[in-house]
Parts: C-alpha cells; sequence; structure tokens
C-alpha cells in the first residue's frame, strides 16, 4: 500500500462530495457529501502524518472527527427546525433568501 | 451731520423691516391702522426733518463741499475695497430735500386712500422699502451701492405695481415692468463693468471715476455712456423701453405718484447728471440721449392726446416730461434737467394725487369720458389739479414754467433748432391733452348723477394742498439760475444771449400752450366726446404706434417659441432620453445579476467551491508550484 493509493482515495471522496453538494437537493444528502468531503480531509491528514512520521496530522484529524460530531448535531438539528418550519427538505424550494418580490 | 445723512437711509429700510414683520406676525389683522401708520409716516416725516437740517448744514458752505458717511467696508480685496458710504454733494442734497419731502405727502395721502385695503401694513412695508432704496440710490457714493438702490426701486416698484394682485392684468403689468426694467439694468451693468475693468482698479467711487476718466479712449467713454444710458432708459420710460409705464398704473395711484411720476422714473436723470463729467467727453452721445428724449416727449404726448384712461394720460406725460429732462441732461445741462425734475416731481404728484381723488370719489372710475361737471362735487380737487395743470403747461408764475422754458431755450441757444421744435410742439400737445383732461374731467355741461361721492378725508385734502402750494411756487428758486447755480454741476456752457432773444423765446413758449389750451377748450369746452379711431392716423396713434403688438411679435412669441422646443424636444427627447436610457441599462443590468441571487443553497454552493477553485489556482500560480 503506497500513500498515493490513499490520496486517490481522498480525491475520489472529495469529489463525490462536491458534486452532490452542487446537485442534490435534499439536505441531507447535502449534508452527507459535506461529511464525505471532510472524512477525504481527514484522511489526507493521516496519509501524510504517516509519510512524514509526524504525529501533528494524525492528532488534528482525530480533533477533527470530534468537531464534525459536534457539528452534525448542529446541523441535524438545523435541518429538522427548516423542515418543521418548511414541511420540505428540498433546498430549491427554501429560498428566503432571495427577493421575495420575485416570486 | 454723518449720522444724520447714514440714518436717512437706514431709518426707512428699518422701518419697512419693521411693518414688514408686524403685518406677518399679525396674522389676525388684530394691529389696527393706527399702529402701521405711526411707523410708516413716522419716519418719513423725521428723515425730511433730516433732510432739512442737511440743507441748513450745506447751504452756506462752498459748493463743492461733499459729506460722507462711511459705514463699512462691503467688499475688501487686496487694495481695492467697494465701501457702503453715502455722499452728499449738491446734487443729492437736492434729490433727498424732495424725495423726503414729497413722499412724506404721498405717505400721508396714501394713509387716506389705503384706509378700507386689507394689506394697508403690507403696502406700507413696501412704501417705506421704496422710499429706502431710493434714498439709497441717490446718496450712493460708488457706482455698484447706486446699483443696488437701482434694482431696489425696481423690485419696489414690481412689488407695488401688481400690488392689487387679485386681479391677473395687474401681476402682468407687474411682471412687465420688471422685465423691460431687466432689459435696461443688463445694459447698465455692461457699462458698470466695461468701465470697472478700464479703470484697472483706481478705485470706483464717483471721484475715483471722475479723476480717473482721462485716461480712457473715447471709444471706451461712448460704449460706457451709451450703455449706462441703456440702464437710463429702462428705468426712466424712454423709447424704447418705454412700454412698461403705461402698464404700471395698475398699481394703487399713491403709488404712481411716488414710484412713477416724482421719483423713481427720474432716476436715470439722476443717473446721467451723476456722470456728467463722464457724458461731457462724449457730446455725440448726449445730442442722441438728447434725440431720444425729444422724441419720447413728442411719441407720450402724441399718445396722452388720445388715451382715455385717467392714470394713463398723467403716465404718458411723466413719460413726455422725462423726455423733456433727457433733452437737457443730454445736451449737458444738468442744472435745468434737475431743476425740472425737482419742479416735476411737485406737480406730477399732485396730479397723480388729484387723479387719485378723483378716482376715489367715483368708486374706482377710470375713464375720463364718464366723468364731468366735477368742479362743484369736488372743489379742492379741482383746484390743486388746476394749478398742477398750470405748471405742467408752462403758465407763468407755476412752477413747470422756468423748469420748461430753462430746458426749451437751451434747446435753441444751443443751436439745435430740430430738438428745439419737437420740444415746443410737445409743449403745444402737453397743454392741448392736459386741459383736455381738466375740461372733460371738470368742466362741461354734462348733467351727470353721481350715486354718492366719497369726500376726501383730511388725510388726503392736505397733502394735495400742500403740494399745490409747493406746484406753484417752487418755480421761483429757478429765477436767474438760482437753482443751477446752486447745484454747480458741470454743465457744457453755451453763449449767452441778448435779453431780447429770450423774451421772444419765453413769449413762444407761452403762445404755444395758450394755444394748446384754446384748442383744447374748442374741442372739449363745452362737450365732451370720446376719441374714435376714424382715420388711419388716428387709429395708429390709439393703437400706441402698434408698438406692444410689435414687442409681442419679435420678442415675445420667439422666446415663447423656443422655451416650448426647449420643453417639447431637447427636454423631452434629448435630456429626458438620456437620463430614461441609463437608468434602463441599470435595470437590465440590475436584472441580469438578479437570477444569480435566487436563494438557492445549491447554487450558492457552486459559486462558493467556483470562487475557492479561482483562489486555490492564484495561489498555485502566485506561489509557482511546479
Amino acid at each position: 500500500m503506497t500513500p498515493e493509493n490513499f490520496l486517490y482515495l481522498a480525491v475520489v471522496l472529495f469529489a463525490i462530495g462536491l458534486v452532490g453538494i452542487m446537485l442534490r437537493r435534499n439536505l441531507f444528502v447535502v449534508y452527507l457529501s459535506i461529511e464525505l468531503m471532510l472524512s477525504s480531509v481527514n484522511l489526507i491528514l493521516a496519509t501524510f502524518a504517516r509519510v512524514q512520521g509526524d504525529m501533528g496530522g494524525g492528532i488534528i484529524a482525530l480533533l477533527m472527527i470530534a468537531v464534525i460530531a459536534a457539528e452534525a448535531a448542529i446541523f441535524l438539528s438545523l435541518i429538522i427546525y427548516i423542515y418543521r418550519t418548511t414541511k420540505t427538505v428540498d433546498s430549491k424550494r427554501i429560498t428566503k433568501l432571495a427577493n421575495q418580490e420575485e416570486k | 451731520m454723518e449720522v444724520l445723512l447714514s440714518l436717512i437711509v437706514i431709518l426707512p429700510f428699518l422701518s419697512s423691516m419693521i411693518l414688514g414683520l408686524s403685518y406677518l406676525i399679525d396674522e389676525e389683522r388684530k394691529l389696527g391702522n393706527t399702529y402701521y401708520t405711526y411707523i410708516a409716516v413716522g419716519v418719513p416725516v423725521l428723515i425730511t426733518l433730516f433732510s432739512f437740517i442737511l440743507i441748513a448744514h450745506m447751504f452756506p458752505q462752498s459748493s463743492d463741499t461733499t459729506l460722507y458717511a462711511h459705514l463699512f467696508n462691503w467688499v475688501s480685496v487686496g487694495s481695492f475695497t467697494i465701501e457702503l458710504s453715502f455722499m452728499l454733494d449738491r446734487l443729492s442734497l437736492v434729490m433727498i430735500s424732495f424725495i423726503t419731502f414729497i413722499a412724506t405727502l404721498i405717505h400721508i395721502y396714501a394713509v387716506g386712500y389705503m384706509r378700507e385695503d386689507e394689506g394697508f401694513g403690507k403696502f406700507f412695508a413696501y412704501f417705506n422699502f421704496f422710499l429706502a432704496s431710493m434714498l439709497l440710490l441717490v446718496l450712493a457714493s460708488n457706482p455698484i451701492i447706486l446699483f443696488i438702490g437701482w434694482e431696489l426701486v425696481g423690485l419696489a416698484s414690481y412689488l407695488l405695481i401688481g400690488f392689487y394682485h387679485k386681479e391677473h392684468s395687474n401681476i402682468t403689468a407687474a411682471n412687465k415692468a420688471f422685465i423691460v426694467n431687466r432689459v435696461g439694468d443688463f445694459g447698465f451693468i455692461i457699462g458698470l463693468g466695461v468701465l470697472f475693468i478700464t479703470l484697472e482698479g483706481q478705485g470706483f467711487s464717483f471721484e475715483a471715476i471722475q479723476n480717473g476718466i482721462g485716461g480712457l479712449s473715447s471709444s471706451t467713454l461712448t460704449f460706457v455712456g451709451l450703455m449706462l444710458f441703456v440702464g437710463a432708459m429702462g428705468k426712466s420710460a424712454q423709447i424704447p423701453l418705454y412700454v412698461w409705464l403705461p402698464d404700471a398704473m395698475a398699481g394703487p395711484t399713491p403709488v404712481s405718484a411716488l414710484i412713477h411720476a416724482a421719483t423713481m422714473v427720474t432716476a436715470g436723470v439722476y443717473m446721467v447728471a451723476r456722470f456728467g463729467f463722464l457724458y461731457n467727453e462724449i457730446p455725440d452721445i448726449g445730442l442722441f440721449i438728447a434725440y431720444i428724449g425729444a422724441f419720447s416727449a413728442l411719441a407720450a404726448a402724441l399718445m396722452a392726446s388720445f388715451e382715455r384712461d385717467i392714470k394713463k394720460i398723467l403716465a404718458y406725460s411723466t413719460m413726455s416730461q422725462l423726455g423733456y429732462m433727457f433733452i437737457a441732461v443730454g445736451l449737458g445741462a444738468y442744472g435745468a434737467g434737475i431743476f425740472h425734475v425737482f419742479t416735476h416731481a411737485f406737480f406730477k404728484a399732485l396730479l397723480f394725487m388729484g387723479a387719485g381723488a378723483v378716482i376715489v370719489a367715483l368708486h374706482h372710475e377710470q375713464d375720463i369720458f364718464k366723468m364731468g361737471n366735477l368742479r362743484k362735487h369736488l372743489p379742492k380737487t379741482f383746484i390743486t389739479m388746476l394749478i398742477a395743470t398750470l405748471a405742467i403747461t408752462s403758465i407763468p408764475p407755476f412752477a413747470g414754467f422756468f423748469s420748461k422754458e430753462a430746458i426749451i431755450n437751451h434747446a435753441y441757444l444751443s443751436e439745435n433748432y430740430t430738438l428745439w421744435v419737437m420740444a415746443i410742439f410737445t409743449a403745444f400737445l402737453t397743454a392741448y391733452y392736459m386741459f383736455r383732461l381738466i375740461f372733460v374731467v371738470f368742466m362741461g355741461n354734462v348733467q351727470r348723477e353721481y350715486s354718492k361721492l366719497q369726500p376726501l378725508g383730511r388725510w388726503m385734502s392736505i397733502p394735495l394742498i400742500i403740494l399745490a402750494v409747493g406746484s406753484a411756487t417752487v418755480g421761483f428758486l429757478g429765477i436767474g439760475h438760482g437753482f443751477g447755480n446752486f447745484i454747480a454741476l458741470p454743465d457744457r456752457s453755451i453763449e449767452d444771449v441778448a435779453h431780447n432773444t429770450e423774451y421772444i423765446l419765453m413769449g413762444i413758449n407761452i403762445t404755444v400752450a395758450l394755444i394748446g389750451i384754446v384748442l383744447a377748450y374748442r374741442l372739449f369746452g363745452t362737450l365732451a366726446t370720446p376719441p374714435k379711431a376714424d382715420i388711419p392716423f388716428k387709429v395708429f396713434i390709439m393703437r400706441k404706434f402698434f408698438v406692444d403688438e410689435f414687442y409681442d411679435r419679435l420678442f415675445v412669441r420667439n422666446i415663447r417659441g423656443l422655451s416650448s422646443f426647449f420643453d417639447r424636444v431637447v427636454d423631452a427627447k434629448i435630456i429626458d432620453g438620456v437620463f430614461g436610457g441609463l437608468s434602463l441599462g441599470y435595470i437590465e443590468v440590475g436584472k441580469l445579476f438578479n437570477s444569480f441571487q435566487n436563494g438557492t443553497v445549491r447554487h450558492y454552493a457552486t459559486y462558493f467551491i467556483f470562487g475557492v477553485s479561482l483562489m486555490s489556482l492564484g495561489l498555485l500560480f502566485l506561489l509557482e508550484v511546479k
């Protein structure tokens, strides 16, 4: 197993995440895509830590997992709140930021 | 003395401000006429006393004594200053003495005339304001201050002509006066500007101008003299800028008496006399002024001969007398010109006040052919007006005789025989139309029932009597060139003539006047019929030489056409097109970007990713990563 393979995997995961954010409308899927991208970054950090023989990267990756867990709680509660107010999780129909009169 | 001199100008400005403010604050009209009367008449009385004190002070001193009252420096740039200061020499002394005196009488008269008017306080605020401006004009020590006074009297005249502002025609008349004067003032200010530039900062007081004028070329002087006279044409109602004066009669009669007969309209004559040293350098322009004066006098006399409105007859006669004054000052007889200003102020104010009394008595009837036989009903008015008429037709020993004779004789003696003939013919016409007025209004066998004539109050009759005494006697001041020697203006001298010639000339003047009177009696003494426009010549005169129509075609319509062109084409199409197009462009561009801001999270995320990608690429280039 060479480090390149890990990096390729990370790039693929990141790309899937990007495309998911841009193309999918379900907020849960969008959230999953974001998580996927974060994980790919974690993977890169861990890989480079191993290559360099420096534990700093690994520690940051571990801290990030903790932060992501906290963030997941906030994200999910936001999505539930949005669902309660708008009765939908389709991001296309949540356009409160746009000019109201143009509707 | 200096304090008195400055108070003469300051007090009426103050009183007009007080009157104006009281009138504005007192919306419910609780302040009675008495309050306004005390201030409005008190101040002119006071300044008349001041001016008499100044006469007593100046009289014994030598003729070139000049009193200055310096208030403050208005403009001060480097070595150049414009002072607000007043100058009292013999010329301005004469001017302020009769202005304050006659203004006081007319103020008193106006209290009676205006007593039932709602805008009593407003009227006197304007009236005092006019008085102050006129005094500022004649006492100014430099042309700039003179010009300020010149403009302010124009403003006061505008306000007072349009005083009965509920009728549209009065407003039109006021606008006409203001606009025609503006044409004249334009010339005046050009003249002053050229004079100022060519003098190259040697100071701009009258004294400095007099000293510096020797260094100017004669073409410059000619231009300046001509332009200044354009201003005088406007203010003093001479051809071709006279059209506003007859219409100005729309104002209350005291206004016509004070502003459009006795004082403001003579400002042009005063100005020419004040710049006498300048006009002495350019006698050709002087001759031009004299001819303009003669033509104005003649044209006005012709128009007056066929007019029916009592006030307009007097307006034309004012214009005619102003023409005489310009003949005098144009030929360099400044003393005679100012003397005629002086006597004219008395009898013309009296004529207007008499006309006002008639108009009030007949409940605002102004057509003389609807009057007649009034001498029994209004004896005081009849006698005073008769005296004034005798004065204006230059029957000795009334005031007008001395001043007018001096002018007509000067025209003869300076060998301008054309001018002399015109002046004599005008004198004949003057006698004719003035006595026509007297015969038609006061005599005649017309049995007319007048419904309840308004009696003449004491406020109105006393000024009439005082002015009648004045009109009968002030002429004696001119005997033996007394007035001219006193005022000591730089007259262009003419050869002395034998007494015989003078007596013959005097005889001609009196004869001509008598012929005019007799003709008027033959035509109107017993039976008065209104003039009919039956032959072309009469039509021509009765339509005022078609001058109003001509100006309407030439200026008013063209300017109106130009305005509507600008309104419809330039403004609506070009200017609005440019700005409309610009704003339309902004809207379109806004719409273009609007579609990006659609509120959809996915799209925002896309922009975000593009942005971050671009920034990353940029960083790669910047850091030169291979």
